[in-house]
């Protein structure tokens, strides 16, 4: 800019036209490389986001003619207990998904950061990050099988003499979904709690120095500097484990199928069943459009309570 | 740093718990796969005779091989593709900054929380008209397409923060803009590139819902959709089945313990920057 001003007024005139035209050429070129990535992106993702939309307003086994129907398929979702239950579910997973891991995922970062650097902390990292790499229908199947009534947490239970609480967790109606909850938990800790670690040890060292001067104990340290200055990790944190809640599929498909009843179904589990057993595609749609708005009106506040915070 | 000794050992045996039931559940499966085929042992007993046949007939039955296949291919078909497409996209909008940039980050950041149930109905009625159902393309199309939102946000986030001076020299030298982003750019953005390629190669390995949806062959599909399969088939038979989903977890094992440190700074930087 600088340097564009020091010249004369003419060459700067004889200069703008001809930079517009590069500038036209430059602005052809850069959308040339968008077009791909554009491409792939409103033919896979737009297209079907405004497809379940339009599907959602019509009667459809997916194959036969269409029958308009307005918001009926929405209205079906909340009267029907088994549809609007799912919400509710996913509401439940939220909890034992999400809360749950950021909590405890804190508390243990916490520990971990004042106790154990070096080599152990190095193994722990590691460790406690394998669930978080294996593929989820991995943990469903492991879980499914340690939760059955020859199981290992039943031989645990026996063991340590709770043998009346022994059952089949994952047919139970009760206790399916808390069931389901202990996986998510077992997936997401080890996650939750190396990230929020990575930032504990981007914290100025000098502040717990200086805390622990003062003779501050754990919790006064953890409440004082841990917390308020992860907020940003904190809100990481629960952005992708409340998606995986919300979203659930591949844990629950696996390990109950949604089952016992509708006990743990979840709305990505109902959209596939209703969509590919029952063939009632505008009604999996609405559901599926449902789900795509409470993911986004859940997550907008979280992103902006951390995003503000960090700033 | 001065942390009392008992507090130093409580927090050490926290840690080792904490370990403990990270790793206990795989101890219980190898332990139960080398039970005789079709018993129902208990979670943690080691059989009186291991029958390691059972890791060979789970290699038989589940076909390793042919998976292994399937699920390279399909991650080569991925990834490489996904790379390119996004970093393109992610300089254009972050470095050259063209008209409608602002428009286009947002059309792509829209998509990031999407869930993949939300859009799959759709996605299985298109890939049945246009006979793409049932091959690997109707796996790889779409997951290249539903990793856009990420890979572009997170190529821009690097390329709106390379300083312009390095472009303008390239610019006095005559460089077209494909020279720009091919010979300096690029290998200057080799490290998210790398990262962002781990991300994705993962992901790919471990998807499930598009393969169970897509792809009836359990021979065509990703390692975790193959799982999906062999679940279905031999849930009744839990030995093999252990045996089985660890055979299966190999690879994934062998690659974590390989590159555990890229690994593991890739996923966090990915929830972070996501």
């Amino acid at each position: 800019m600088v340097t564009l001003d020091n010249r004369p007024a003419a060459s700067v005139a004889s200069r703008r036209t001809s930079l517009n035209r590069g500038v036209r050429r430059e602005t052809i070129v850069g959308w040339l490389f968008v077009v791909p990535a554009l491409g792939m992106y409103a033919v896979f993702v737009l297209l079907p986001l405004l497809l379940t939309i339009l599907y959602s307003f019509y009667r459809w086994n997916g194959v036969g003619p269409m029958a308009w129907v307005g918001l009926k398929n929405y209205v079906t979702v909340f009267q029907v207990p088994d549809l609007i239950g799912t919400i509710v579910n996913a509401f439940w997973l939220v909890v034992w998904f999400s809360f749950i891991p950021v909590g405890l995922g804190l508390v243990v970062a916490s520990v971990i950061h004042r106790v154990a650097t070096g080599r152990l902390g190095e193994i722990a990292r590691t460790v406690l990050f394998l669930p978080q790499v294996i593929p989820l229908v991995a943990a469903g199947i492991i879980w499914g099988w340690l939760l059955a009534l020859p199981g290992l947490i039943n031989q645990i239970l026996k063991a340590v003499g709770l043998a009346a609480f022994a059952r089949a967790w994952l047919g139970d109606f009760d206790w399916a979904l808390p069931a389901v909850g202990m996986i998510g938990i077992w997936v997401l800790l080890g996650f939750c709690t190396v990230l929020l670690l990575t930032g504990m040890t981007k914290v100025d060292p000098a502040l717990y120095e200086s805390a622990r001067m003062d003779g501050a104990g754990w919790l006064q340290e953890f409440l004082a500097i841990t917390v308020p200055l992860l907020r940003y990790e904190i809100g990481v944190c629960l952005t992708v484990t409340v998606i995986a809640a919300l979203a659930a599929f591949d844990i629950v498909y696996v390990a109950t199928a949604g089952g016992p009843g509708n006990s743990t179904a979840v709305p990505g589990i109902q959209i596939y069943m209703i969509a590919f057993t029952q063939r009632a595609v505008g009604l999996a749609s609405a559901l599926a459009v449902l789900l795509m708005i409470l993911v986004v009106v859940v997550i907008i506040p979280i992103q902006r309570l951390s995003r503000e915070s960090a700033e | 740093m001065r942390v009392a000794r008992g507090e130093l050992w409580a927090g050490r045996a926290l840690l080792i718990v904490l370990m403990a039931i990270t790793i206990l559940p795989f101890i219980s499966i190898f332990t139960t796969a080398l039970h005789p085929s079709g018993t129902v042992p208990n979670g943690l007993d080691w059989p009186a005779s291991p029958q390691w046949g059972n890791f060979v007939q789970a290699f038989h039955v589940a076909d390793m091989p042919t998976l292994l296949l399937s699920s390279t291919f399909i991650v080569i078909a991925v990834v490489p593709v996904s790379l390119i497409i996004s970093t393109m996209a992610g300089f254009a909008i972050g470095l050259l900054r063209i008209p409608g940039a602002t428009v286009l980050l947002f059309l792509f950041v829209f998509g990031l929380t999407l869930p993949f149930p939300g859009i799959i109905i759709p996605i299985y009625i298109l890939e049945r008209t246009v006979h793409l159902y049932n091959t690997r393309l109707a796996i790889v199309l779409p997951l290249i397409a539903l990793y856009m939102p990420f890979a572009v946000f997170w190529m821009r986030a690097h390329f709106v923060n390379m300083p312009s001076e390095i472009s303008d020299a390239a610019r006095v030298d005559g460089a077209s803009t494909w020279n720009l982003f091919w010979r300096i750019h690029v290998p200057l953005a080799r490290a998210p590139i790398a990262s962002l390629g781990i991300l994705m190669s993962v992901w790919t390995w471990n998807q499930f819902l598009l393969p169970l949806v897509l792809v009836e062959d359990p021979s065509q599909r990703t390692m975790a959709g193959a799982l999906g399969a062999f679940q279905g088939h031999y849930a009744t038979d839990i030995p093999l089945l252990c045996a089985g989903t660890l055979l299966l977890l190999v690879p994934t094992l062998i690659v974590f313990i390989l590159f555990q440190r890229q690994i593991i700074a890739a996923l966090l930087q990915g929830a972070v920057k996501g």
